[in-house]
């Protein structure tokens, strides 16, 4: 059951949301699970902002990953304080894993680019990556949180990532 | 004596209460969870603006028309004064999906 759910989930963020229609309420991730996997969403922003910040050279390129940076260390902070408020040890998983996988060679991949190229690639990932979380987030891991609290979280985060998606598409039109 | 006295003063209180036009009015607008609100309210030029970001996230306060932007570190407040008439539409620079409108009438 676990490996359906996941492997419908990490499909959902990598290739395309509509994986994730396939997956029933049976095969559920649990609070703890579901936490792992969006404080791991969120150290993945993070570190490809990180990245930008040290390669980009355009102005609004820079500043979006500064945005980036500062929201979703924000956000997985407040998710810190909830789990630890909430006495519930974050559990990996196998979408937490298969994310971070799929990361690391992203960062490899734009690690090789430069310049505008590097932006471009940089910006449309960040398109494609919140999309795809906010597919998961809408699809699978809000109806699935059991606490209210972490479900108000994950539903703050949606909207918040909703933006960063907007917000992204923003600066992609401005790169052509 | 000084009953009278304090009863002219007030008087001349009240004279100079009615001389003065009327106050600017302070208007509130408050981010919360990502929510503008009200997301709709009208104003008349010379009032002011109480923005209050109740978020731990940054947020801007972002006329489309270049009237006013203004940044808001999280959990702060900032003021502006509206200059002219118009109905302003305004969003978040970092949240474009946060949007509102002002409508500020002479």
């Amino acid at each position: 059951m676990f490996s359906r759910w996941s492997a419908a989930i990490a499909a959902a963020i990598f290739l395309s949301s509509s994986a994730l229609q396939g997956a029933g309420a049976a095969d559920k991730p649990t609070d703890p699970q579901i936490a792992h996997i969006a404080y791991t969403a969120g150290v993945i922003d993070i570190n490809a902002a990180k990245q930008a910040q040290k390669k980009a050279k355009s102005k609004d390129v820079k500043a979006f990953a500064e945005d980036m940076l500062r929201d979703h260390e924000a956000v997985n902070k407040q998710a810190l304080a909830l789990v630890k408020k909430l006495n519930v040890t974050p559990e990996d998983n196998d979408t937490s894993k298969a994310l971070s996988r799929q990361a690391s060679e992203k960062l490899v991949e734009l690690g090789k680019l430069n310049g505008a190229a590097f932006e471009k690639a940089y910006v449309a990932n960040e398109v494609a990556y919140h999309k795809a979380v906010n597919s998961a987030l809408e699809a699978q891991l809000i109806p699935s949180a059991n606490n209210a609290e972490l479900k108000s979280l994950l539903q703050t985060g949606l909207k918040i990532f909703q933006g960063h998606q907007q917000h992204a598409e923003h600066v992609a039109a401005g790169l052509k | 004596m000084r009953l009278g006295r304090l009863f002219s003063i007030s008087i001349a209180l009240v004279v100079a209460a009615m001389a003065v036009p009327a106050r600017a009015a302070t208007i509130e607008i408050t981010m919360e969870n990502l929510v503008i609100s009200p997301a709709e309210i009208s104003a008349k030029v010379g009032d002011t603006i109480n923005w209050i970001n109740k978020d731990v996230f940054a947020h801007t306060a972002t006329a489309k028309n270049g009237d006013f932007d203004v940044t808001l570190p999280p959990k702060t407040s900032a003021t502006s004064i509206l200059k002219r008439a118009g109905t302003i539409d305004y969003y978040c620079r970092y949240h474009p999906n946060m949007k509102a409108t002002l409508k500020v009438e002479h």
